[in-house]
C-alpha cells in the first residue's frame, strides 16, 4: 500500500449546534489520519475567506469533499462564497488553471426529503444526481474526477439513534476507503449514489499487511 | 507601656507568626497549629518574650473571633439559616446536653459534687468556633455536610454560652447566698466584666434593652447601611470604606457588650442581616485581612497562655484529661452524626472537627471560679487540658485526612459531585462602563449569567434597579476577585479603562487563577502588546472595531460599494491583528522606550504601505473580468 490519499473535507452547516445527523457524521471522520475537516462557518464567521490559505490547502490534498446539508438544491451560502473566491481563474480553471487537475471530488450531503421525493413523480421532480449537476460540472471544469455523491436521504424522518448510526458508520467507511485507496474505481460509474451498495464499491480492509 | 515596648511586642508577635505559620503550612498542619506553636514558643514557658501581658493580648485578640463571626454571618443568607434551624436546635442542642451529661456522670462517678460536675460538663461541651471554622475553611470543607453540621453546632454553642453563664451562680456550692436577682442579671452577661452592668438593671428592663439592640441592628443593617455605604463609596477612598466597615463591626460589638450580650453573637447577626447587601463582597474583602491577623493573634495568645508549670507538675493528670475530653466529645459527636443520618466519612469528619474544648471555656472557667462553683485547683488543670485539646485539633484533622478519609474515597467523590455551587456565575466582568456593558448585554441576552464588578456607585444603583447582579469594588484586588467567585468562574472580562490596573488584574489572575480565561480591553496598540505578552487569551483594542466600522462608512460615502468596503475592512483587520501578534512576540525583550516608539513608527509606515497594496485588487481577483477576457 502506498502513502494514503490526503482528504480535505470542506464542511458547511450554519447551525451545527442544532444538527442531529451532520454533527454525528462529522464527528465520525474528525481526527482520522490524513483527513482534515474544515468547518467553514467556524473558520469564517464573517464570510471573509482567506483565498490564499484555502488554495494552499487544496494543493496539499488529493481528495476534496464538500460536506453540507442540501439547501435549496445547492449548498449553504458560505460554501458558494468559497467556490466563488477560491476556485479562481488561473488557479482552478482557464489556460493556466491546472492546480486541481487529477484530484477527486466528492459531495457528501444530507437531504430532508426522502429518496422517493427525488424523481419525476416526486415533489422535487429531478433526481439528486441531476440537481447536483452544478457541482459535477464544477469538478469537471477544474479537471477533477467527480465521484458519485454520498447522500443521507430523509433526515427529518430519522428518529432512532440506530437509524442515524448506520449512516455514520457508512460515512466513516467511505472516507477511510477513499483514503486507503480501497475503492473499485472502475465500478463507480454504475452507482447513482455512492452509499447505495458499499459492499460492491469498496474492497474490504486488509487485516494484515504482510503474509 | 511606652512605644518602644509596644513595637517590640508587635515585632515579636509578627515575627513568630511569619516564621511559624508558613512552616506549619508547608508541613500540612494548617495555619492554626502554626499560630498555636508560635504562641508556645514565645510564651512564658518558651522564650519568655511575651509573658505577663499574655492576658491583655488575649482580651484584645478575642476581637478576631468577633470579626470571624461577622464574616460567617455575611456568608449566610437568612434563607440558609432558616434551612439550618433543625440541625442548629436538634444537633447543636443534643450535642451540648449529651456531652455535658456524660462529663457530669463521669464527675459524679469520681465523687465530685454534682454541681461541680455539671458545671465542668457544660463548659467542656463547648468547642472552638475559631479553630474549627478556620480549619474547615482552609481545607475547603465548609460546604460539606459535616461542615454545615459543625457550623450549626458551633452556632448553638455560642448562643448556649448565655444561659450557661446564667446557670453558673446557681451551681455555687460554698456561698449559697447568691440571690435570684443576681442570677437573673447575669442571664444576659456573656463576658464577666459586663456582669455588673447587667446586674444593675431589673431583668425585664434588661430584656427590653437586649431586644431593642438586636432589633436596632437588624433594622439598621437593612435600611440604614445601604445609603451610608453608597455615600461612603462615592468618596472613592478605599481606606474610608475599610474604616466604615471596621466602625460597623466595632460599634456593634460595643453595643452588644453594653447590653451584656456576646459581641460575637451580635456581629454574627449583623453579618446575616448584611448578607443580602450589595456591598457584601467589598465588606468581606475589607474585613478579611483584619480577621486573619487578629484570629492569628488570638491563637498565639492561646498558645502562650498554656500553663506548662501545671503540665510539668501533673503531666499524667493533664494527659488523661486531654485524652478523656477528646474521646468523650468524639464519641458523642460521632454517634450524633450517625443518628442524624450522616454517612460514615462525614460523621468522622464532624467528630474529629469538634472534639476539642473551646475558647468560651476560658471565659466560663474564670467566671465559674469567680462564682466559687469551681476551685482553682480544679479549674487550672482543666484550662490547660482545653488549651492542649485545641492544639490537638489541627493534628486530628490532618490525621483524618491522611488515614481515615482515604477509606471513603468513593463516597467522597459522590459528595463532590452534588456540591456544585450554582451561586456563582461562569463569567466575571470587571468594569461595567461603556465597554463592559456591551459585552455584558450580549452575554445576558444569550442566557449567560454574569457577575459584574464596578466601582462606580451610580452605575451600580442603576443596574440594580434592573435587577442585575452587580457588586461594588475595585477589581484589581485579588481578594475581591476571589469573593466574586474567580475560583469557579470560566472567563474574566477585564473591561475597565485604567491601563495599569488592567495589567495588574491580568498579572494577578495569571498568578492566582491560572484556569481563568482572560479577555482584556487594550487601551491602544502598545497596551495590546503588553497584554499579548502576558498570554491573555483575547485582546481587544477598545476603539479598534468601532473605528473600523466608521472607516467602512467613510469608504461608502466616498462611493465604494458596501460589500467591497466591508471586505476591505475585514482584510485590514486580519492583517493588522497578525502584525500585532507578531510584533508583540518578537519585541518581547525590547524595553527601551525610544527604540519601541521608533519601532512603532516604522510599523505604522509598513502597515500603511502594505494596506495600500492589499486593499486594492489582490483579494478581488475572483471578480476581475479583464483576465477572463484576455483568455477568451
Amino acid at each position: 500500500m502506498g502513502s494514503p490519499n490526503q482528504i480535505l473535507i470542506l464542511f458547511a452547516h450554519p447551525a451545527l449546534e442544532k444538527s442531529r445527523v451532520n454533527r454525528r457524521l462529522i464527528q465520525a471522520v474528525q481526527g482520522l489520519d490524513a483527513v482534515m475537516v474544515r468547518d467553514l462557518y467556524e473558520e469564517y464567521p464573517d464570510f471573509n475567506i482567506r483565498v490564499k490559505v484555502e488554495q494552499d490547502l487544496l494543493l496539499a490534498h488529493d481528495i476534496i469533499v464538500f460536506h453540507h446539508p442540501f439547501y435549496w438544491y445547492s449548498c449553504p451560502a458560505i460554501l458558494k462564497e468559497w467556490q466563488d473566491l477560491v476556485l479562481e481563474y488561473g488557479f482552478a480553471y482557464g489556460h493556466e488553471g491546472i492546480a486541481l487537475r487529477g484530484k477527486k471530488f466528492l459531495s457528501a450531503i444530507t437531504t430532508g426529503g426522502g429518496e422517493t421525493a427525488y424523481c419525476r413523480q416526486g415533489s422535487n421532480v429531478y433526481t439528486i444526481r441531476e440537481l447536483l449537476v452544478p457541482f459535477e460540472q464544477t469538478a469537471r471544469l477544474c479537471g477533477m474526477d467527480y465521484l458519485p455523491p454520498f447522500v443521507v436521504f430523509g433526515t427529518h424522518k430519522l428518529r432512532e439513534q440506530s437509524e442515524i448510526a448506520k449512516h455514520v458508520e457508512d460515512y466513516q467507511t467511505v472516507i477511510t476507503a477513499l483514503r486507503d485507496d480501497r475503492i473499485h474505481w472502475d465500478q463507480l460509474p454504475q452507482f447513482k449514489v455512492l452509499n447505495s451498495n458499499l459492499d460492491r464499491a469498496i474492497r474490504k480492509a486488509e487485516v494484515s499487511h504482510h503474509a | 507601656m511606652h512605644s518602644g515596648d509596644f513595637f517590640f511586642q508587635a515585632f515579636i508577635y509578627l515575627m513568630a507568626a511569619v516564621l511559624s505559620v508558613p512552616i506549619a503550612q508547608r508541613l500540612g498542619l494548617g495555619s492554626v497549629l502554626g499560630y498555636l506553636i508560635a504562641g508556645v514558643i514565645i510564651g512564658p514557658f518558651g522564650l519568655r518574650l511575651v509573658g505577663q501581658e499574655g492576658e491583655d493580648v488575649m482580651h484584645f485578640a478575642e476581637f478576631g473571633v468577633v470579626m470571624m463571626l461577622f464574616l460567617v454571618g455575611l456568608e449566610l443568607q437568612p434563607s440558609l439559616l432558616w434551612r439550618l434551624r433543625l440541625p442548629i436546635l436538634g444537633l447543636g442542642g443534643l450535642q451540648v446536653l449529651v456531652t455535658a451529661a456524660v462529663f457530669a456522670v463521669i464527675g459524679i462517678g469520681l465523687r465530685v459534687s454534682w454541681q461541680m460536675s455539671l458545671a465542668v460538663g457544660l463548659i467542656l461541651a463547648m468547642s472552638s468556633t475559631a479553630i474549627v471554622l478556620q480549619t474547615l475553611n482552609e481545607k475547603g470543607l465548609t460546604k460539606t455536610e459535616a461542615g454545615q453540621a459543625s457550623f450549626s453546632v458551633l452556632l448553638f454553642q455560642d448562643i448556649a454560652v448565655i444561659p450557661i453563664l446564667a446557670l453558673m451562680p446557681l451551681l455555687a456550692i460554698k456561698d449559697g447566698a447568691v440571690s435570684l436577682v443576681a442570677a437573673n442579671g447575669v442571664i444576659f452577661a456573656a463576658a464577666e466584666q459586663t456582669a455588673e452592668q447587667g446586674a444593675a438593671l431589673p431583668a425585664w428592663q434588661q430584656a427590653l434593652l437586649v431586644m431593642g439592640t438586636v432589633v436596632g441592628i437588624i433594622l439598621g443593617g437593612r435600611f440604614l447601611t445601604p445609603p451610608v455605604f453608597r455615600f461612603i463609596a462615592t468618596t472613592r477612598l478605599r481606606e474610608i470604606f475599610t474604616a466604615t466597615a471596621l466602625l460597623l463591626v466595632i460599634g456593634i460589638a460595643l453595643a452588644m457588650q453594653q447590653v451584656g450580650l456576646s459581641p460575637a453573637l451580635g456581629t454574627f447577626v449583623a453579618g446575616v442581616v448584611l448578607a443580602e447587601n450589595e456591598y457584601r463582597h467589598e465588606l468581606e474583602s475589607d474585613i478579611e485581612p483584619f480577621k486573619g491577623l487578629l484570629l492569628g493573634l488570638f491563637f498565639i495568645a492561646v498558645g502562650a497562655s498554656i500553663n506548662f508549670n501545671l503540665l510539668i507538675q501533673q503531666p499524667l493528670l493533664i494527659l488523661a484529661l486531654v485524652i478523656g475530653l477528646a474521646i468523650v466529645k468524639f464519641g458523642v459527636l460521632f454517634i450524633l452524626g450517625r443518628f442524624f443520618r450522616m454517612d460514615l466519612s462525614q460523621s468522622f469528619l464532624f467528630a474529629f472537627a469538634l472534639a476539642q474544648g473551646g475558647e468560651f471555656a476560658f471565659v466560663l472557667f474564670s467566671f465559674a471560679t469567680q462564682n466559687r462553683v469551681l476551685t482553682p485547683t480544679v479549674a487550672g488543670p482543666l484550662v490547660a487540658a482545653v488549651a492542649l485539646s485545641m492544639m490537638l485539633t489541627p493534628l486530628l484533622m490532618t490525621m483524618n485526612d491522611r488515614f481515615v478519609q482515604p477509606h471513603f474515597a468513593v463516597s467522597e467523590d459522590e459528595r463532590e459531585a452534588d456540591e456544585i455551587d450554582d451561586n456563582e456565575n461562569p463569567v466575571i466582568i470587571a468594569g461595567f462602563g461603556r465597554f463592559g456593558q456591551i459585552v455584558g448585554r450580549l452575554l445576558l441576552a444569550n442566557g449567560c449569567q454574569i457577575t459584574v464588578l464596578d466601582h462606580s456607585p451610580t452605575q451600580i444603583d442603576l443596574l440594580r434597579r434592573f435587577e442585575w447582579k452587580v457588586f461594588y469594588g475595585d477589581a484589581s484586588r485579588i481578594d475581591l476577585l476571589h469573593a466574586a467567585g474567580a475560583a469557579q468562574a470560566k472567563l474574566l472580562v477585564v473591561a475597565i479603562d485604567d491601563r495599569e490596573k488592567i495589567l495588574d488584574i491580568v498579572n494577578l489572575t495569571r498568578k492566582h487563577f491560572p484556569h481563568l480565561k482572560v479577555l482584556a480591553r487594550a487601551i491602544d496598540r502598545r497596551h495590546a502588546y503588553e497584554l499579548i505578552r502576558r498570554g491573555v487569551e483575547v485582546v481587544q483594542r477598545e476603539t479598534f472595531s468601532s473605528a473600523l466600522d466608521m472607516g467602512v462608512e467613510a469608504l461608502k460615502l466616498l462611493g465604494v460599494r458596501s460589500y467591497k468596503a466591508n471586505r476591505a475592512a475585514r482584510t485590514f483587520k486580519s492583517h493588522d491583528e497578525e502584525a500585532m501578534y507578531e510584533i508583540a512576540v518578537t519585541e518581547a525583550d525590547d524595553s527601551a522606550i525610544l527604540a519601541r516608539s521608533r519601532q512603532l513608527a516604522h510599523d505604522l509606515e509598513q502597515l500603511l504601505q502594505s494596506d495600500n497594496r492589499d486593499l486594492i485588487g489582490e483579494d478581488d481577483r475572483a471578480w476581475d473580468i479583464s483576465e477572463l477576457r484576455k483568455d477568451a
